[in-house]
């Protein structure tokens, strides 16, 4: 089944948080640990929106994006994507987030920002 | 900030002066806390002293450190030679020729351009360390990725648990175990972080828990060093496994056994045929004399790495420099044994400061997890000290690309910040 969002997360506490906020708001949630794999799994569920961790192992959240901007389905590669990071910015001059939301972040404004992608 | 004394003649002085004073060697190394080999290899001026040894040394043989260490119009020589090599004086051609006559003529002078000289490498030596810890040192990355982690689910599961009202009982200790899951995380790594920033004020000191494991397993003359002495929880964990695995090696193969086949292995021993004749695996045999360091292995250092190319072990050899974690030289015949997997390689090397090792490297393969398992690959290199000039066909080697100052190396992936751009390195006197 489709979900709502899709979350590439590597930290299992942090994804798990996030989660249970955007669960209670009625949008499903599936998980994937960790940058290897990434790509597939957005192939795989097609989601309506990935929250994409930038410090991944593996693969970093910045390859992934790029990977799903360059998909060859059109309306794949303009999946929305927020991501998540520590250094206030997407990371890379070729492929951007749709948003970008700064490590420790703040519950209310991940639920506001998901919430404005997915109008 | 503590410089390196001269070493050249610094050793044939406290030889003369022992000698003098009827002490004998292995009288003097205790008293300083060094192994009598080891103050050997100095009193032949093969090994570098530093200059707490010497103020060690001084004490114990009753003359001022200048006596030792300075003074001397040898040392001066050597001093102001080492100037003229250095890799700054891009297209100056010093005349070498005239030192003597020059410290002769120009005393004055000559003392400002040593002072100045040595003041350049100290401030190299503090502008490799600064840079590396500002800029590029992955464990400065990777601790404070991880602080944020930490306080990125603290902060976001805490207000779950005061925001978010009804919340079940399942979920709600699922989140306080997380909780205090990421709060010991963040204690550690915040220990961590604390110990190694208060560092950067000190040089020559221990920075990241792996260095310090390091200088913990470097005490002279403590065989099963307390990892209690150690300043971070990490660091303590680390050393811990690694007394671990030191005490399996030396249930599998006890120092007893290992000291009495040396003599049938050869001169220089070999460690090869030392394994073959124990009928154990050549990889245990090379940790074992790592550890302890029996006659014809003394100042033997160890490198470890996985298939990766990662160190997972460095201990260090006597006078064989190691560059900051996660740096290393390609150069190593560490990283070729993992090209040629159950093929012990011996190669003599030269670090850019001419000094020579014997290492034998060797590499293994295992499949921890079964047929299905991933291949593992783990290569060692045993370093040892080499007495005498390097022979011609020694492999030139370094620490890392970044402090090494051959500029014509095939395997270089970066620029050296010790010589600049463009200009010649490695100018031999």
């Amino acid at each position: 089944m489709q979900p709502d969002i899709l979350m590439i997360e590597d930290e299992p506490n942090i994804a798990e948080a996030v989660r249970f906020i955007l669960s209670r708001e009625g949008w499903s949630v599936d998980l994937h640990p960790d940058g290897a794999g990434g790509i597939e799994a957005i192939l795989a569920a097609r989601p309506r929106l990935v929250i994409l961790d930038l410090m991944l192992p593996n693969r970093s959240g910045t390859e992934i994006l790029q990977d799903l901007r360059a998909a060859d389905d059109a309306d794949l590669a303009a999946t929305p994507v927020l991501m998540l990071t520590a250094r206030g910015q997407t990371g890379d001059d070729g492929a951007r987030a749709d948003a970008v939301l700064a490590k420790p972040f703040d519950n209310q404004e991940l639920r506001a920002t998901v919430r404005r992608m997915l109008a | 900030m503590p410089a390196r004394a001269a070493t050249v003649l610094t050793g044939t002085r406290i030889r003369e002066r022992r000698l003098a004073m009827a002490r004998r060697q292995a009288d003097i190394a205790r008293a300083v806390g060094i192994s009598p080999a080891y103050l050997n290899l100095i009193e032949h001026n093969r090994r570098p002293v530093g200059a707490d040894l010497i103020a060690r040394l001084a004490e114990v043989l009753e003359v001022p450190p200048d006596e030792l260490a300075e003074g001397r119009e040898e040392v001066r020589i050597a001093a102001l030679r080492e100037a003229a090599a250095h890799p700054v004086a891009v297209g100056t051609v010093p005349e070498l020729d005239q030192i003597t006559e020059f410290l002769a003529r120009f005393p004055g002078w000559s003392g400002l351009l040593i002072a100045h000289a040595r003041r350049g490498a100290g401030l190299e030596r503090q502008l490799v360390d600064l840079s590396d810890r500002m800029t590029r040192d992955p464990y400065l990355l990777t601790t404070l990725h991880e602080v944020l982690s930490a306080v990125t689910s603290v902060r976001s599961t805490a207000a779950i648990l005061v925001e978010e009202g009804e919340i079940s009982a399942e979920w709600r200790q699922r989140f306080h175990a997380n909780l205090h899951q990421d709060s010991q995380r963040l204690s550690l790594t915040a220990q961590a972080l604390v110990a190694y920033l208060d560092s950067f004020e000190a040089e020559g000191q221990a920075t990241t828990p792996q260095e310090e494991v390091e200088a913990w397993l470097a005490e002279p003359g403590v065989a099963d060093p307390d990892p209690g002495d150690l300043t971070s929880d990490a660091a303590r964990a680390m050393a811990a496994d690694l007394l671990a695995g030191l005490l399996d090696d030396r249930d599998a193969l006890s120092d007893r056994a290992l000291t009495e086949a040396i003599p049938a292995a050869g001169t220089p021993p070999d460690p090869v045929r030392l394994a073959a004749r124990l009928g154990q695996p050549l990889d245990l045999v090379i940790r074992r004399l790592a550890d302890l360091r029996p006659e014809g292995f003394q100042g033997a250092g160890l490198l470890v790495c996985d298939g990766s190319g990662v160190l997972t072990l460095r201990r260090a050899a006597q006078g064989f420099a190691l560059p900051r974690p996660g740096d290393s030289c390609a150069l190593w015949p560490l990283y070729h044994a993992l090209a040629v997997p159950q093929v012990a390689l011996a190669r003599i090397v030269v670090t850019p400061d001419g000094r020579a090792f014997r290492t034998l490297s060797f590499a293994q393969r295992r499949q921890p997890l079964g047929l299905d398992g991933p291949l593992l690959t783990e290569a060692l290199m045993l370093i040892l000290p080499f007495d005498g000039p390097p022979p011609d066909d020694a492999l030139p080697i370094g620490p890392a690309c970044r402090i090494c100052p051959r500029a014509d190396c095939p395997a270089r992936r970066e620029p050296s910040i010790l010589v600049p751009q463009g200009g010649q390195a490695q100018r031999s006197l």
